[in-house]
């Protein structure tokens, strides 16, 4: 971007996030008077937010889903091992609730319900695992090439360009074809690599504002060591735009899983959404179910992390409020 | 001006060789051998092996296969396609058409339609249809773009029969809507929600308090001082977006039987057909590279304090 739109940039938010600082102070909140940070007046808009509050709920009861599927479901109920003489595209109940026929049987026997519940580790694992490493990744190199500046920036923001110009999801496929053996690890990791470049290009941003507040040339003339100023007085800062993109982007990262999967070279290890819609799309006029069910969970599960990012990024943006 | 697009020419050059070089090693670090596999289960000849790989040079070292190819593209040598011994650059001119077809209709879907509820959104900010293109856009963006190419072949073509399931003609732009829909619903959601945080944002504005103290005509408030202020981040996000749209197309493509780049890349990845994977992302970058500085000329007609020199 040229040099000019973007010091245009920072100081209209600079001052659009002053206004509306200021206007908080005075108006909202229970405490008027009392000086409150970004993190506090972030805290008391979440707890206000029903949208925050329905996908906290949502994300905490797939977390349960997560660690114990089986306390979802009646019996004991193999997700893996189907009996295809018994319950080869058995229709769902739907009145048997959280039995094992509740949504019907898959092509091979297999209970759709318990598929569901023990597809939600993978999914999750995958999306948490991929925003950990990248918001790491990508945080340290935008923190490193933003402070320093120079011909380290320039280096660091070439390497960004060449993996931010690779294609997210072609380059994922070429990566993990060279797999035979595809584990949570090795696809979250395949993505992150990937994936980094966002988180990089925001930190960056964010920290080349924040070095010149006054509080870092105090710190600096008081004589604070360079890693003191980077994780005391630039880190705490300039992390809030970083949190709001990696929230977000959480939410993709399980789309990106699910679809390598249908595509074939995603999770080959455990029971994946993905895998289970890309076998019920045979059944598309018969049997609709066995793609319906999945594909339902994958999205609520997607939505859920979105209204989380959402809300997340209405409470630390000062400018979208 | 002129000298501002000479040097972005420029600082490509380096971008370009390390992401066709990145994807180059990654391509061929795999362990398969694509001539190998050109005989199945057949015994063959080592020497009949040795010979293919010196015919297409698969004999020399990565480095200098890498330099190669290199030279090989400003005359649009993409090297060969192994299995059926045809230039790579002809086997992608022939799925291309269909990609960009597919990408076009799409990204016009997109403008259109997106544009359009960012607008009515961000300008009743608050309001029912606020909340209305709210929640559509988070269903949207919610479900996964196979899952709703799924839904609507069932709806669509199972159910109310418009329309046949898969694409019977690739070329056909009326049969490509529907993929193209569905390629488009992603982007579409974000660039409505992009539209309305940056009209509810400059709504609030100076200038436009000014302009409408002036006693400027509403239209021409809104297209001229709101709309051409508002566009510059959905802009910028249109532009990567091009690239998204063209990978996107890789499992629309497949879901609605459509003959273009995304089969071609499926098909040349399971085979390990590493000069076929390494052409498209060539051509790929090529034309991400090339959007990104339309962009950011663009910038300039939007926003005239933004100056090149």
């Amino acid at each position: 971007m040229p040099e000019l739109a973007s010091k245009t940039d920072t100081a209209v938010a600079a001052q659009a996030a002053t206004t509306t600082d200021n206007v908080l102070a005075t108006d909202a909140g229970p405490a008027p008077g009392k000086p409150r940070s970004l993190w506090s007046d972030a805290w008391y808009d979440l707890r206000h937010n029903w949208m925050f509050l329905l996908s906290t709920g949502l994300i905490l009861l797939l977390l349960v889903v997560a660690a114990v599927p089986d306390l979802f479901i009646s019996g004991d109920v193999s997700p893996r091992d189907g009996d295809l003489t018994k319950h080869y595209l058995q229709k769902p109940e739907l009145g048997h609730v959280f039995s094992a026929e509740w949504l019907g049987y898959d092509h091979q026997g297999r209970s759709i319900y318990a598929r569901l519940l023990h597809g939600t580790r993978a999914s999750i694992l995958v999306g948490v695992m991929v925003t950990v490493a990248v918001t790491l990744l990508g945080g340290l190199v935008g923190l490193i090439s933003g402070y320093f500046g120079g011909w380290v920036d320039s280096v660091m923001s070439r390497i960004t360009d060449v993996f931010f110009g690779i294609p997210f999801l072609l380059g994922a496929m070429v990566v993990l074809n060279t797999f035979s053996e595809r584990s949570v690890p090795v696809v979250s990791l395949s993505l992150a690599v990937l994936g980094w470049t966002s988180i990089a290009r925001v930190m960056r941003g964010s920290v080349i504002t924040v070095k010149q507040a006054d509080y870092v040339t105090a710190a600096k003339a008081l004589g604070a060591g360079t890693g003191r100023i980077l994780f005391k007085h630039i880190l705490p800062n300039a992390v809030a735009p970083v949190i709001v993109v990696a929230t977000i982007a959480l939410g993709g990262y399980i789309t990106a899983e699910a679809t390598l999967s249908f595509l074939g070279i995603g999770l080959t290890d455990s029971i994946s959404w993905g895998q289970d819609i890309s076998a019920g799309k045979d059944y598309l006029r018969t049997a609709q179910y066995v793609l319906f069910f999945p594909a339902a969970m994958l999205s609520l599960t997607v939505l859920a992390f979105l209204m989380f990012g959402d809300a997340v990024r209405n409470a630390l943006d000062p400018k979208s409020r | 001006m002129g000298r501002y697009v000479a040097r972005r020419l420029l600082q490509m050059i380096p971008v370009f060789i390390g992401t066709t070089l990145l994807i180059f090693l990654m391509m061929y670090a795999l362990p398969g051998d694509p001539v190998r596999a050109l005989y199945g289960e057949q015994s063959v000849d080592p020497s009949q092996i040795a010979a293919i790989k010196a015919e297409y040079g698969l004999d020399k070292p990565l480095w200098q296969q890498y330099v190669n190819y290199l030279a090989g593209l400003p005359q649009g040598d993409f090297g060969t396609q192994i299995a059926s011994r045809r230039p790579v650059a002809e086997v992608i001119s022939e799925a291309f058409p269909v990609t960009v077809r597919l990408t076009i209709i799409a990204f016009v879907f997109t403008v259109l339609v997106g544009v359009s509820l960012g607008i009515l959104s961000g300008m009743r900010a608050g309001k029912k249809t606020d909340t209305g293109v709210l929640v559509l856009t988070l269903a949207l963006i919610s479900v996964p773009s196979f899952v709703l190419g799924f839904l609507f072949q069932w709806l669509f073509a199972m159910q109310l029969g418009w329309t046949t399931p898969t694409v019977q003609d690739s070329m056909n732009f009326s049969q490509l809507f529907l993929p193209a829909v569905v390629l488009a619903s992603l982007s579409l959601a974000y660039v409505a929600r992009l539209t309305r945080t940056s009209i509810a944002e400059n709504l609030r504005a100076d200038y436009m308090r000014t302009a409408v103290a002036k006693g400027l005509p509403r239209r021409r408030i809104i297209s001229m001082h709101l709309m051409r202020n508002s566009m510059i981040p959905v802009v910028t996000f249109l532009g990567i977006d091009i690239g998204n749209l063209m990978t996107g197309a890789i499992v629309t493509e497949g879901i609605f039987n459509v003959q273009g780049i995304g089969n071609l890349v499926y098909q040349a990845l399971s085979r390990r057909e590493g000069a076929t994977v390494v052409g498209i992302v060539t051509v790929m970058v090529l034309i991400y590279l090339f959007v990104n500085l339309i962009v950011d000329l663009l910038y300039a007609v939007l926003d005239p304090r933004i100056r090149y020199a």
